[in-house]
């Protein structure tokens, strides 16, 4: 398995609303508060524990946005780390059960 | 042989709740901190008061667990330990007979009975102006008290502090308590629906701004009075906060502390009608 090839899923200590079009996401944990942007509501509801993150990112936001694809997959690497170290994503390089609810 | 309860039914936001005690003595404190809030009504909840020796109000953080296995709540501070069963509607508290410990009691019990019904106890003054309930929220200092001391005399003070807030057939409905803030006085015990919330901030001149949805679901979490360490009960509580922000218009309220401000708070609902009307008809046929 190559190293750069990550696996995401939302965690089952958050809850998530969409709202006039921004999806506003909390950690039930601790109630840290989280609004994210376009597309970084693509990644994160395409966070299902078992599409690799480069294919997410190929797939959805490269088709979906006008961005290079390389900089579209360091900024959500980027993205990914920073969610994951409020506890909002779970990440791993190997497939995840997502612990959230579609 | 044990001295007789005696009980006091107290309805806040139309919740009725019976607190008995055996000493007259509180019976009469609670009486008088909740005259205006009396009510003959039968009780949805009951609680026990158990009085321990007098002291002071604590400064330690409050602990609010749910004890999974008995199906109760378990409250605690340093002033008093509080157990409540939502199953049967039931519960006691040790505490001493000081007021403000009373009021955190039951402050704590109506955030856990609202947040399981779709409602919440906001951070927040309220007002009826011409029929119509209005919130002002924000950080202490913000002006909540400033605004309800610059309340012209038709407005009807629902309380200076704590917002009580429940869900309504056409949005959200404020209520009035008696837990009242620097002001010093109850609320009335009267209801009125929402028509907006305001955080508020102080400046040179008055002007009310548009938030965005995330911004303002923000703010309310930030304000929303709630204690429990439950995650189930969060979560429910953001899903009502996103509620609230898709039904009620929240808007920033800078002012300068003078009685004008209070004109701003009535033409708000003539602008929005006013506004909502235009947007409507700017609709495009088939769209």
């Amino acid at each position: 398995m190559p190293e750069n090839c990550i696996y995401i899923a939302r965690s089952s200590a958050i809850a998530a609303r969409a709202l006039a079009g921004e999806m506003m996401v909390m950690n039930s944990a601790d109630s840290t508060f989280f609004t994210l942007n376009e597309v970084a509501t693509a990644i994160f509801q395409a966070a299902d524990g078992h599409t690799p993150l480069r294919e997410i990112v190929r797939d959805k936001i490269c088709r979906q946005f006008d961005v290079d694809p390389v900089q579209a997959q360091a900024d959500a690497e980027q993205f990914v780390t920073e969610l994951s170290s409020h506890g909002i994503l779970l990440v791993s390089n190997r497939p995840l059960a997502s612990e959230a609810p579609q | 042989m044990a001295a007789p309860r005696k009980v006091a039914c107290v309805e806040i936001g139309g919740i009725p709740i019976a607190l008995s005690t055996c000493d007259e003595g509180f019976l009469n404190l609670l009486r008088q901190r909740y005259d205006g809030f009396l009510s003959s009504s039968p009780p949805e909840f009951e609680l026990e008061f158990d009085l321990t020796s007098t002291g002071p109000v604590s400064d330690d953080d409050v602990r609010v667990r749910r004890n999974v296995d008995d199906d109760e709540w378990l409250i605690e501070r340093g002033d008093f330990r509080a157990r409540w069963a939502p199953s049967t509607g039931r519960g006691n508290v040790r505490q001493n007979s000081n007021p403000y410990s009373l009021d955190s009691v039951l402050r704590i019990l109506h955030s856990l009975i609202l947040a399981g019904r779709g409602g919440f106890l906001l951070h927040a003054a309220s007002a009826i102006c011409d029929g119509r309930a209005y919130l002002f929220s924000g950080v202490s200092g913000a002006g909540k008290t400033t605004m309800t001391r610059l309340a012209p005399a038709d407005i009807t003070l629902l309380t200076d502090e704590i917002s009580y807030l429940r869900p309504s057939a056409n949005g959200y409905a404020a209520f009035g308590t008696p837990f009242a803030g620097e002001l010093a006085k109850p609320g009335e015990n009267c209801t009125a629906p929402v028509s907006a919330l305001f955080f508020l901030e102080k400046g040179s001149e008055n002007r009310v701004d548009e938030l965005s949805s995330a911004e303002a679901v923000r703010l309310l979490m930030r304000n929303i009075l709630f204690f429990a360490e439950d995650r189930a009960l969060a979560e429910k509580l953001f899903a009502t906060a996103c509620d609230f922000v898709a039904r009620v218009p929240i808007r920033r309220l800078t002012f300068y502390p003078d009685a004008r401000v209070w004109d701003e708070v009535r033409n708000f609902d003539r602008n929005f009608e006013r506004k909502v009307a235009r947007n409507f008809q700017e609709v495009p046929e088939h769209a």
